[in-house]
């Protein structure tokens, strides 16, 4: 005697959510976004030079110097982890990059003639396959990150080391591990592959830094990834309740090594990028960078308990400092009162979510 | 209420199955059975050993005696997946459900349904929720697919949980106090939902404390104490005083 279940479900005693209160809207990425735009909106008035192209562009490249590791950082935290290592990341990647780079355009050294040699003159040097030079010394820089997401990752999944500690020592071995091989000197990228070097992470493209080009497409990659695959899903799920992740059949494990690979990755590329704005890879790059990252991954609502932030909230929160950092200098605040602000809209970033959740 | 496969075989056979902890001994030559359609309630004291054995069925733990036939072929669960793999779900007493994604998504958790796109897998969201909607629909419930789970009743909530157990066609349903945290009026919507899981043919096991619940929805009771089973019997030969005095052991056998 089963009873039909043809008859439609009705909704008669739950409501709709209405759609500013769900959704991106009610999120803190949101209001963050409508507080950056107030804030466009001040600055125009406040000086004529804001809106100029030279500045904007400007804006566009410092804050993306940060963006691509805040992208990482985002992910990392979404499932409730955190990685303080990106910082060293970033340097170390840089160093090895152009350390490699320069190694192997140096007519003489072992191996460097699959590479290079030496032009009629006897004293120009000459790439054998151009660009081959600039795509080992990338894979190297990036090989040496993934080592290190791989590292944190197998200690933090598999040893169940706590995500803050295990990247607190991996900040302090990959920053000493950079100034091992640099011997405390900084390293230059050199060679005949080096113009393509600066053009691929410090060039103009359509009147947008190459950077800028970069951090977009990552972004709505990231997007995608998250909102669209199953690989995403569970990384939410992860940073929503990892028990009930585990109980579902989800592989815990390989997506917390996973996360902490990309960001690894993500900081390495980052750091490859600045060292070709600066046009040198000093071991002291990047020093503290980490603690920027991850205040932008806040800012823009990244919740450090897990199970909410984004790649447009990294975007946000990157820009927002940004912004800020540059009126300040534009309305001719005295550039120490910086910091201080940045601390404060990280708290009220996360007191007015904080209030909103509460009235909800 | 006749159920399709009434006098068949029984979905879920356990034969001396024991289990210790080091020197502890947890639980000792259970023996149980339990047939398509059939509501089982597992009642005890804390530490008679229902959880134990419930883990040991959802293959969280191997037991150290005895065999486990599911229907009617001798299984060894080495991880929980192998228990689903074979139609065991469980409905854990904390749900295990992501209170930061969607019901249809919890639903699909780990089992989510994909659309190919050349080399890329892309989630299927229509899919996942018209499903979803429609498992809520059979499990009347009133929950929207795209709602997320923190802005739930504990009811339902329970029924996203519930819901998940239907996505594969699970022949033995666990339930870990499902009415332990709830109001009334959800403990009632739970219980319609147990029916509903018995309509269709599913065995379900309800481990709980709560007497009425048992009495209102189950077939037979099973007993446990000290790590044995002191009783087993259709509800309509016994009495929530009878099952009383079983549990805290006045009186020792029925």
């Amino acid at each position: 005697m089963a009873t039909p279940m043809e008859s439609p479900i009705t909704f008669t005693n739950i409501g709709k959510a209405k759609w500013w209160q769900s959704g991106f809207f009610a999120s803190q990425t949101g209001y963050v976004l409508i507080a950056l735009v107030a804030l466009f909106v001040v600055m125009n008035f406040a000086s004529p030079y804001f809106f100029t192209e030279g500045n904007m562009q400007n804006v566009a490249k410092n804050f993306s110097f940060i963006a691509i590791a805040t992208l990482g950082v985002t992910l990392v935290i979404i499932t409730a982890g955190i990685d303080l290592s990106v910082g060293s990341m970033m340097c170390f990647s840089a160093m090895i990059t152009s350390m490699v780079m320069t190694y192997i355009s140096t007519p003489g050294t072992p191996g460097a003639e699959w590479f290079v040699h030496l032009a009629a003159d006897g004293k120009t040097v000459v790439a054998n396959v151009p660009g081959l030079i600039l795509l080992v010394s990338v894979l190297a820089g990036l090989g040496v990150a993934l080592m290190v997401g791989l590292v944190n990752g197998f200690c933090i999944a598999v040893l169940g080391l706590s995500p803050f500690v295990t990247t607190l020592g991996m900040l302090s071995i990959v920053r000493g591990l950079g100034y091992v091989v640099s011997n405390g000197r900084g390293s230059f990228p050199g060679g005949p592959d080096a113009d393509y070097f600066y053009a691929l992470t410090s060039g103009v493209v359509l009147g947008m830094p190459v950077s800028f080009i970069y951090l977009v497409v990552l972004a709505v990659a990231m997007a995608v990834v998250l909102h669209h695959t199953s690989f995403g899903r569970h990384v939410f799920a992860l940073g929503g309740n990892e028990k009930a992740a585990a109980l579902t059949g989800i592989s815990v494990v390989r997506v917390k090594v996973e996360v902490y690979v990309i960001c690894a990755l993500a900081a390495g590329l980052q750091g490859i990028i600045i060292s070709g704005w600066l046009g040198s890879a000093p071991a002291n790059m990047a020093t503290s960078y980490e603690l920027n990252v991850i205040a932008a991954a806040v800012i823009g609502g990244a919740n450090l308990a897990g199970g909410v932030g984004g790649p447009l909230g990294a975007i946000v929160g990157c820009v927002l400092l940004e912004v800020i950092r540059n009126g300040l200098v534009l309305a001719q605040v005295n550039s120490y009162w910086q910091q201080t602000l940045v601390g404060v809209i990280i708290i009220a970033a996360v007191l007015v979510d904080r209030i909103r959740s509460r009235m909800a | 209420m006749a159920t399709p496969h009434a006098a068949g075989q029984p979905v879920l056979e356990l034969k001396g199955i024991g289990k210790e902890f080091g020197a502890i001994r947890a639980l000792h030559g259970v023996d149980m059975r339990i047939l398509p359609g059939e509501v089982v309630g597992l009642m005890g004291d804390n530490g008679a050993g229902k959880s134990t054995l419930v883990k040991i069925i959802a293959g969280n733990f191997l037991p150290s005696h005895g065999e486990i036939r599911f229907d009617g072929k001798a299984v060894h669960f080495a991880r929980p997946i192998d228990a689903r793999a074979v139609g065991i779900e469980v409905v854990y007493q904390d749900l295990a459900l992501a209170d930061n994604l969607t019901a249809a998504a919890n639903v699909f958790l780990g089992r989510e349904l994909k659309r190919k796109l050349g080399p890329f897998a892309f989630l299927d969201h229509k899919a996942m929720a018209a499903r979803a909607l429609e498992l809520f629909g059979e499990l009347r419930s009133e929950t929207r697919p795209h709602d997320l789970v923190k802005q739930m009743s504990g009811g339902q909530r329970q029924a996203v949980a519930i819901a998940r157990t239907r996505l594969s066609n699970a022949k033995l349903v666990m339930m870990d106090e499902p009415t332990a945290a709830i109001s009334v009026r959800q403990v009632e919507q739970v219980l319609s939902l147990i029916h509903r899981l018995k309509e269709q043919g599913v065995a379900v096991m309800l481990i709980s404390h709560r007497m009425p619940d048992v009495f209102a929805v189950c077939d037979r009771v099973v007993v446990m104490r000290r790590g044995e089973k002191c009783a087993d019997k259709a509800i309509d030969d016994t009495s929530p005083e009878e099952v009383t005095s079983l549990i805290t052991g006045a009186k020792e056998a029925a």
